[in-house]
C-alpha cells in the first residue's frame, strides 16, 4: 500500500520528449509505473515509445484518466507547468525541476491552497512505493518493499539512506523526497501524518538538512501526534553560516536554520537521532 | 546574488525610491571630485563591500571638507575591512560611495523578504533603526513588527498604513512613506529580490524620507529574466576558485580544512563533510557535482580541488542515480591524467553501473584507495591526513 501513490496511480509526464523526460519516463515504465500519457506542447498526436503525447494536460487527463503528473520542464516554465497540472484536476503533482524562481513558487503555493491536489517538490527526486509505483528519478533497484517510511529534503542522500535500509533487511513502504527548495509543496508534517495513518508503515526515517525550521516543526509534531518510532538525521552540521549549500533552501541565516538546533529539537521531542550517516542502517535495525 | 550599496541605490532611483545624492569612486581623486559636486559638506564616505556592519567595522566616515575626503578615501581604498559578517579574513575595499550628508531627525529599520514559513512576502519594520538589527531581534524582538503580503494580491493600502502607524510616522511624511513602500514592493517582485533591507530609513530634519543604506540580494534562480543585473556581479567579492567552479555549474564552496571531497548531490555532499569531521579530519570544501554531471564537469571538479594547496587528501563519494558511476570514473581518470595526482585519493562508489566504474578506476593505473562503505571511507581518509 504505502502512501500517496500505489499500483493504481495513472501517471502523465510533462516534458516527456525532452532528454531527461524521456530517459526517466522509460525508467519509470520499466519499474512498473503506469505511465499513460506525455505532454509536449506542439507534439500532440505523436508517441514516445508506446506512450501517447498530448499538447495539453487537460486533454491527456480527459482521454487517459491520468491522476498524477510528473514534471520535467526547464525552470522558467516550471510554475506554468504546475498550475496547468493543478487546473487539469490531477490529485498529485511531482516536480523534479531544479531552479524555479522562489517568487514563482510563492504564487504557485498560494494558488494551490485553493485546489484539491498535492504537490511534491520542486527540486526533488520524487516518490516511490516499492514494488508498485515510481514517480521520480531515484534508482528503483535499491528499494525493497517493506514497512519503513522515508522522507527527505534531498536526492542522493535519500538513496544512500534507502540503500543502507535495504542492506540491513529493512524494506520501505513509501519513500518521498520533498525537495531542497525554500518553498516546497508537501512538508515533513504532511508526510509524517500520512505515515502515521498508514497501516503498512511501522516506522519512519526523516532526513533533514540545514536551513529553515521545518525539522523543528516536524519534531514538535512527532512528539504530539506520532506513535510510530522516528529516526532523524540532519545533513550540514559542518556547513558555514550564510552560504547556500547547493540546495536553494540549505542556508543558515543568522542564528536560524543551524544543524545543532535541529538535532536538539529531535532529541527534545523523542526522535531517535543519528549523527553519522554511515551508521543509519545499523541504528534503524536496532530501533525498528 | 548580492550587489553593492551603490548599485542598489542606482536601481532604487529607477524605481523612484528616494535616496541621497551620491556617486561611486574607485580612486581618491574621483572621490574628491564627487564630493565637491554634491553641493556642500559634510559628506559621507562609505566603503563598498558585500557585507553588513560596515559602520561598526570602521568603513563609514564623515568628511567635513575636501581634504578629509581625500584622507578617508585613501585610507579606505585597498584596506581590508573586517565586520561581524565578513569573518576574520575581512574583505578588500575597492570602491567607495561618496554621499551628501543628511541632518537626521529619526532613524527606522525596513526590509522586505521571502518568509519560508508563511510562504508570503514579509515586510519587517522597526522604530529601532540605524543599529544592528540582529541584536534588536535577539534582545527586544517586540520592537520589530511584521506585515505579511499575499504574493497573489500584492501590497495593499491598509498594509502600508499599518507600517506607517506602527512606525509612529509623523502625518506630514506619511504619503512619502506609502510611495516608498509601494515602489519597494514593486522593485522586489519585478527584480526577483530575495531581500531588500534599508537600515536606516531616515526622516531628515527637513521632513524628507530617504533610504540612507540599501542592501539587496537577488534570487540566483531568476537571473535568467534579469540580464541587466548580470553586469552588477562583482567577481572581486567572490572566491576565485568558486568563480571557476561556477563556470561549470558546479556547486563549490571553499572551506578551511584539508580533506578535499567530491560528491554528487547537495545533501550527500553536506553529509560527507560531516562524516569527515566525525572521523577526526576537516573538510576543505563543499563540492556537489550535481545529480546528472557530465565527464567534463567531474574532470573540472577534480582539477579545481587538486589545485587547492591546502588539500592533503581527497575523498570521492558517489551514489550513482542519474549520474552513472562509469561516467564519473571516466571524468576522474581524465582529470588525474591531465593534472597528475600526488596525494591520497579514497573512492567510495555505489549505485548505477558501479561495477563498470570500479573497473575503469582499477584499470587506469592511478593510485586510488577504494572504500567499501561510508564508515570505511571516513576511516581511510582520516588515516591519510592524520
Amino acid at each position: 500500500m504505502g502512501i500517496f501513490v500505489n499500483k493504481n496511480t495513472r501517471v502523465l509526464i510533462q516534458g516527456i520528449t525532452g532528454k531527461e523526460g524521456s530517459f526517466h519516463a522509460r525508467a519509470c515504465i520499466e519499474y512498473g509505473t503506469k505511465v499513460v500519457a506525455g505532454i509536449t506542447p506542439g507534439k500532440g498526436g505523436q508517441k514516445m515509445d508506446d506512450v501517447p503525447v498530448f499538447d495539453t494536460v487537460s486533454q491527456a487527463v480527459k482521454e487517459t484518466g491520468a491522476n498524477a503528473s510528473l514534471i520535467f520542464v526547464p525552470p522558467p516554465f516550471g510554475a506554468d507547468a504546475i498550475v496547468e497540472a493543478a487546473d487539469s484536476g490531477v490529485d498529485m503533482i511531482v516536480t523534479i525541476t531544479e531552479g524555479i524562481p522562489i517568487l514563482d513558487m510563492l504564487k504557485v503555493k498560494n494558488y494551490l491552497a485553493t485546489k484539491n491536489c498535492r504537490l511534491i517538490g520542486p527540486n526533488c527526486p520524487g516518490i516511490i512505493t516499492p514494488g508498485e509505483c515510481k514517480i521520480g528519478i531515484m534508482p528503483g533497484k535499491i528499494h525493497k518493499k517493506g514497512n519503513i517510511g522515508v522522507v527527505s529534503r534531498s536526492g542522493t542522500l535519500t538513496y544512500e539512506v534507502v540503500d543502507q535500509l535495504t542492506k540491513a533487511g529493512l524494506g520501505q513502504s513509501t519513500c518521498i523526497g520533498i525537495g531542497g527548495d525554500p518553498v516546497t509543496g508537501t512538508s515533513f508534517i504532511d508526510v509524517l501524518a500520512a505515515f502515521e495513518a498508514d497501516e503498512d508503515t511501522h516506522g519512519v526515517v526523516m532526513v533533514g538538512e540545514i536551513g529553515g525550521s521545518t525539522e523543528e516543526q516536524a519534531a514538535a509534531y512527532i512528539k504530539k501526534h506520532m506513535t510510530k518510532p522516528v529516526v532523524g538525521f540532519i545533513a550540514g552540521l559542518t556547513a558555514p553560516p550564510g552560504r547556500r549549500m547547493g540546495h536553494a533552501g540549505a542556508i543558515i541565516s543568522g542564528s536560524s536554520g543551524t544543524g545543532a538546533a535541529k538535532i536538539q529539537a529531535f532529541r527534545e521531542n523523542g526522535v531517535h537521532t543519528c549523527e553519522n550517516l554511515g551508521e543509519i542502517g545499523r541504528i534503524c535495525k536496532t530501533i525498528f | 546574488m548580492k550587489i553593492h550599496e551603490y548599485q542598489a541605490k542606482e536601481l532604487f532611483r529607477k524605481f523612484n525610491i528616494p535616496v541621497a545624492r551620491s556617486g561611486v569612486a574607485f580612486s581618491k581623486e574621483e572621490a574628491l571630485k564627487i564630493s565637491v559636486g554634491l553641493g556642500g559638506f559634510p559628506v559621507v564616505v562609505k566603503a563598498q563591500i558585500h557585507a553588513g556592519g560596515r559602520g561598526k567595522g570602521g568603513g563609514v566616515k564623515l568628511a567635513a571638507n575636501p581634504e578629509q575626503v581625500l584622507t578617508i578615501a585613501e585610507q579606505f581604498l585597498g584596506m581590508t575591512l573586517v565586520t561581524h559578517q565578513t569573518g576574520s579574513e575581512g574583505r578588500i575595499v575597492r570602491k567607495v560611495l561618496v554621499e551628501a550628508g543628511q541632518s537626521i531627525d529619526k532613524e527606522y529599520y525596513l526590509s522586505l523578504l521571502v518568509d519560508r514559513q508563511t510562504e508570503k512576502i514579509v515586510i519587517m519594520a522597526s522604530q529601532a533603526g540605524g543599529i544592528d538589527i540582529e541584536n534588536v531581534a535577539e534582545k527586544t524582538p517586540e520592537k520589530i513588527f511584521k506585515v505579511y503580503v499575499d504574493p497573489l494580491l500584492g501590497i495593499q493600502g491598509y498594509q502600508m498604513r499599518e507600517v506607517g502607524f506602527r512606525l509612529g510616522f509623523p502625518a506630514p511624511a506619511m504619503k512619502q512613506l506609502y510611495g516608498m513602500l509601494f515602489n519597494l514592493y514593486k522593485f522586489f517582485v519585478e527584480y526577483d529580490a530575495s531581500l531588500v533591507e534599508i537600515n536606516p530609513l531616515i526622516l531628515t530634519s527637513g521632513g524628507t524620507v530617504l533610504a540612507l543604506d540599501a542592501k539587496v540580494d537577488f534570487d540566483s534562480n531568476a537571473l535568467y529574466r534579469h540580464k541587466d543585473l548580470l553586469e552588477f556581479r562583482d567577481f572581486g567579492e567572490e572566491d576565485p576558485m568558486e568563480v571557476d567552479a561556477s563556470r561549470y555549474s558546479l556547486n563549490y564552496i571553499n572551506l578551511d580544512g584539508n580533506v578535499g571531497n567530491i560528491v554528487n548531490g547537495a545533501g550527500l555532499a553536506m553529509a560527507t563533510m560531516d562524516i569527515i569531521k566525525n572521523a577526526g579530519a576537516t573538510p576543505a570544501n563543499f563540492m556537489d557535482v550535481g545529480g546528472g554531471a557530465s565527464s567534463e564537469q567531474v574532470e573540472n571538479a577534480f582539477r579545481i580541488i587538486l589545485a587547492d594547496p591546502k588539500v592533503k587528501a581527497i575523498l570521492i563519494n558517489i551514489f550513482g542515480g542519474i549520474l552513472r558511476c562509469d561516467v564519473f570514473a571516466r571524468g576522474v581518470v581524465e582529470a588525474a591524467k591531465k593534472t597528475g595526482v600526488n596525494i591520497p585519493v579514497v573512492v567510495r562508489m555505489e549505485g548505477t553501473n558501479v561495477e563498470m566504474g570500479k573497473q575503469i578506476l582499477a584499470e587506469s593505473g592511478l593510485n586510488l584507495t577504494s572504500a567499501s562503505d561510508l564508515l570505511d571511507a571516513a576511516a581511510k581518509i582520516a588515516a591519510a591526513v592524520n
